[in-house]
């Protein structure tokens, strides 16, 4: 029976400890109510560039917390909407239906969608019209387009996805049904992968795989194929050579916060703005 | 022995099946466990564990205080209220229509899909209450989804008490109460902890419900009404961008320890009940 | 004095009385919290979802083979065909590994064995789903894209991860139910000159067949809610699969993948897709107490 006692105490201290934990940090909370907090939602293209921008931020700025999380566009886009967050973002236009909800659109960069493959294949380019049959899936073979003779899986983000609806434009992915209505004509058994991350990992691990990325999730782990010879690079978006490129959103409501107002005012200062260099096209 | 009873090679064959079955269970366990542990513990250590993840850093202290938060507040609001009813189903009820209801109930709640219990606390907790995505809608979603297992188990354990406990205490002149409280429980304790801590690997195994009403903010929640990300929505997350393999890995050692801990506190407890 | 006694002891029992009441209510209402959170369940996630098919339409909702939520295109034929496949593959190699499972453990291993089995299959149990997803990404998909060439995301994927995460529901399940078979069955078998192997499948097991057909349910049921583990494996393409090589979606991933953005009709419509996966819970539950109390026991 001791023996008992002597186990149930431990058990009861690791709760007792686990509880402690949290009232602890509710503690800690308290001595911290005079934070300011901004919460920003959405596209997971635009992610990066804004954590950047918010850790260069919150360095500058005491007592500013900032959390910044990628979802996907019309995450964002909803999320301001409805207030569910101080700042959506969007890696797309406005839909005609959003536009109505009275969103004030900032536009913070300009990206690049970058087709891209495993680094071991061995195609390089294509014109937008294979790219457009490769997502169709009128060309299911890499030796059609100068490849291996193998399968070609298509990756693509999920429908909603900013990135999509934008490389879909762009490419010209969209057809109109007999009612006028648009829709994505993308191929049918594409794999679907939920943000940016998810296709890259997708892309590095399959030999065959195809795909879109934003260029500000671009590394050595996936090979960017140039399209109708122009290489997927900033310097060619900003000259117009390179036209698979979409605009950066910050979307805000009535509602906006002077510590959301001076955040997005720091992006489009010089200093914020030499942050989006690095990895995006600067808005001029 | 057994062998000298397989009358012919069917038999044989049968009894090879059943073996197999039996190795390929354990196969399973094993393969998962050494793969992931043989990959993790290299990239497990200090900082890792005790390092925030912002900017250049990659650790997952976060995550950890996230779900210990997470367990400690479903496990406070869950355990009074599983307790509770058991009691009343076990103690006080008597057959009938009602009480044909919560068992019903129960073991609905039981069945269903944890996608959907997110799905609930997404409307209910985050948009109708207006709690949004934070620690307080994860942890009253989570609250209803491990009511059942802490119901049932306290169920079987206060069945498990002698009947004479009971009468002895009431001969003495105990409220029925007082010998719920003074008796009942303290018999049946071994075996409700082992629920509770059933529940908390349960709790700290979740992903899909808390994904959707705790939200993905990868800091160390200051307040139940802030977005908190647990250890096991972190390690979806790494798995599915495939950030990091090596912290995927480490992640999934951690989830796999704490697993293996929580199931051998209850096993300890489940002993002592039987003895 | 005695009378002084006697009033002291009525207040005492009244109060008793008083704290009697007081806690059997308490008692009482926290066993109706379950009913009332079950109820709310069932009406926010109904309410939400069931307009969203009157609105596509039952047939077009159910029936329909395209999902293109931007345009407006919500059938999720494929999701539910999708979950079905995944669920029956997951049976047919989960359900036999985990009754021979159960069979060796509870009528051949000696008590020694059994004692290293069953915590071993209690902790298969406490794996967290997303582990089973992460071992099948990092592991079972690259050896199918390996045999198979078709990068390994698959309805055979699922199937394996799936398969193995019902293991431990099956085998505890039907040891349980195999150990509940009294001993007088397989003596009286073995007696009667049946060997062990004639008494566990023509005795034991028949005797234990409720029992292992709730563990099968059970087990069903855990399948066809799989959320995290399915996404990581399943490549999540929209699609009716051909084969078990097909990449595929099952209803709980439609719901996780999309419900972080989706609003207005296309978040209904994923609440609809709730309200069928509900659906299929609750005929399975009904089903399972309809074929227990047929069989009686």
């Amino acid at each position: 029976m001791k023996m008992i006692n002597k186990k149930v105490a431990s058990v009861f201290l690791v709760g007792i400890l686990t509880v402690g934990l949290f009232a602890g940090c509710d503690k800690a909370a308290d001595n911290q109510t005079g934070e300011e907090y901004l919460s920003i939602v959405g596209s997971t293209s635009v992610t990066p560039v804004v954590t950047k921008l918010a850790d260069a931020y919150m360095a500058k700025n005491d007592g500013v917390k900032i959390d910044v999380q990628g979802i996907g566009s019309s995450a964002g886009v909803k999320a301001a909407y409805d207030k569910s967050a101080d700042v959506g973002m969007s890696s797309r236009n406005l839909k005609e239906e959003e536009k109505q909800w009275g969103l004030t659109e900032t536009i913070i960069a300009y990206d690049g969608i970058a087709v891209s493959v495993h680094p071991s294949n061995a195609t390089a380019k294509l014109t937008t019209d294979q790219v457009k049959d490769v997502f169709e899936g009128t060309i299911t073979n890499w030796s059609e387009i100068g490849g291996k003779d193998e399968e070609i899986i298509v990756v693509s983000r999920e429908d909603g996805s900013g990135t999509r609806g934008a490389f879909e434009g762009l490419v010209g992915l969209v057809a109109k049904d007999a009612d006028g209505n648009k829709y994505s004509t993308l191929v049918e058994d594409a794999l679907i992968a939920d943000g940016n991350g998810a296709v890259k990992a997708n892309i590095a691990s399959k030999e065959n795989a195809i795909g879109y990325l934003s260029f500000s999730y671009l590394d050595e782990s996936v090979k960017t194929l140039s399209i109708n010879d122009v290489k997927p690079l900033v310097g060619n978006i900003e000259n117009g050579t390179y036209e698979i490129s979409r605009p950066f959103l910050l979307l805000t409501n009535d509602a906006i916060t002077n510590l959301a107002n001076d955040f997005i005012e720091y992006i489009l200062s010089d200093e914020g703005q030499s942050i989006v260099a690095e990895k995006l096209i600067t808005v001029k | 022995m057994i062998k000298l009873l397989l009358r012919n090679s069917k038999e044989k064959i049968i009894y090879g099946l059943i073996i197999s079955s039996a190795l390929i269970t354990m196969g399973i366990l094993f393969w998962i466990f050494i793969f992931i542990v043989m990959n993790g513990m290299p990239h497990l250590n200090l900082q890792f564990i005790f390092s925030n993840y912002s900017g250049e850093e990659t650790g997952i202290f976060p995550m950890i205080i996230n779900t210990l938060m997470v367990i400690g507040i479903t496990i406070i609001i869950a355990v009074p209220i599983g307790i509770s009813t058991a009691i009343y189903l076990v103690e006080y009820a008597k057959n009938g229509r009602v009480v044909n209801v919560i068992r019903f109930s129960v073991e609905l709640l039981a069945g269903i899909p944890s996608i959907i219990y997110g799905l609930f606390g997404m409307v209910f907790f985050v948009t109708i209450l207006n709690f949004n995505w934070s620690i307080l809608s994860g942890t009253l979603t989570l609250s209803i989804m491990i009511l059942p297992t802490i119901i049932r188990t306290t169920e079987e354990a206060l069945i498990s008490v002698p009947k004479e406990y009971r009468e002895g205490s009431l001969s003495l002149g105990a409220s029925k109460i007082r010998t719920i409280m003074k008796v009942v429980l303290p018999s049946a304790q071994s075996g409700i902890l082992t629920g509770i801590i059933l529940g908390m690997g349960r709790i700290s195994g979740e992903t899909a419900a808390i994904y959707l009403t705790a939200g993905m903010v990868p800091r160390i929640a200051r307040g139940i009404l802030e977005s908190g990300r647990t250890l096991s929505v972190h390690m979806y997350l790494l798995a599915k961008e495939g950030i990091s393999f090596e912290e995927a890995y480490a992640t999934a050692t951690i989830l796999l320890l704490l697993t293996l801990i929580l199931n051998i506190m209850a096993k300890i407890l489940s002993r002592n009940q039987e003895s | 004095m005695n009378i002084e006694n006697e009033t002291l002891k009525k207040k005492l029992i009244s109060k008793n009385r008083m704290a009697e009441n007081i806690f059997s209510k308490i008692f009482f209402l926290s066993a109706l919290i379950s009913i009332m959170s079950l109820i709310v369940i069932i009406v926010f996630v109904f309410a939400k979802g069931v307009p969203a098919i009157l609105e596509i339409g039952l047939m077009d909702f159910v029936f329909g083979k395209l999902w293109r939520p931007s345009s407006n295109d919500f059938g999720i034929l494929p999701m539910i065909l999708g979950s079905i496949y995944a669920t029956i593959g997951a049976l047919l190699i989960g359900v036999p590994i985990g009754i021979l499972t159960a069979v060796y453990i509870s009528e051949i291993a000696t008590k020694k064995i059994r004692r290293i089995i069953i915590p071993m299959v209690e902790l298969l149990a406490g794996i967290p789903s997303v582990i089973y997803g992460f071992f099948g990404l990092i592991v079972i998909i690259p050896l199918i894209d390996k045999g198979f060439d078709n990068g390994g995301n698959s309805l055979l994927a699922a199937m394996i991860i799936l398969g193995i995460m019902i293991l431990p529901t099956i085998i505890n399940i039907s040891d349980a139910s195999l150990r509940a078979v009294p001993k007088e069955y397989r003596e009286n078998s073995l007696a009667l000159g049946a060997s062990k192997i004639q008494t566990i499948f023509g005795v034991v097991l028949p005797a234990a067949k409720s029992g292992v057909l709730t563990a099968v349910v059970l087990g069903l049921g855990r399948a066809i809610g799989e959320t995290m583990a399915v996404i990581l494996v399943a490549g999540n393409s929209p699609q009716i699969p051909n084969s078990i090589f097909d990449r595929f979606r099952s209803m709980t991933a439609n719901i996780a993948i999309e419900m972080g953005y989706a609003f207005g009709l296309h978040q209904e419509a994923l609440f609809a897709t709730g309200v069928v996966l509900f659906v299929f819970i609750i005929i399975l539950n009904l089903g399972l107490n309809l074929f227990i109390r047929k069989v009686g026991d």
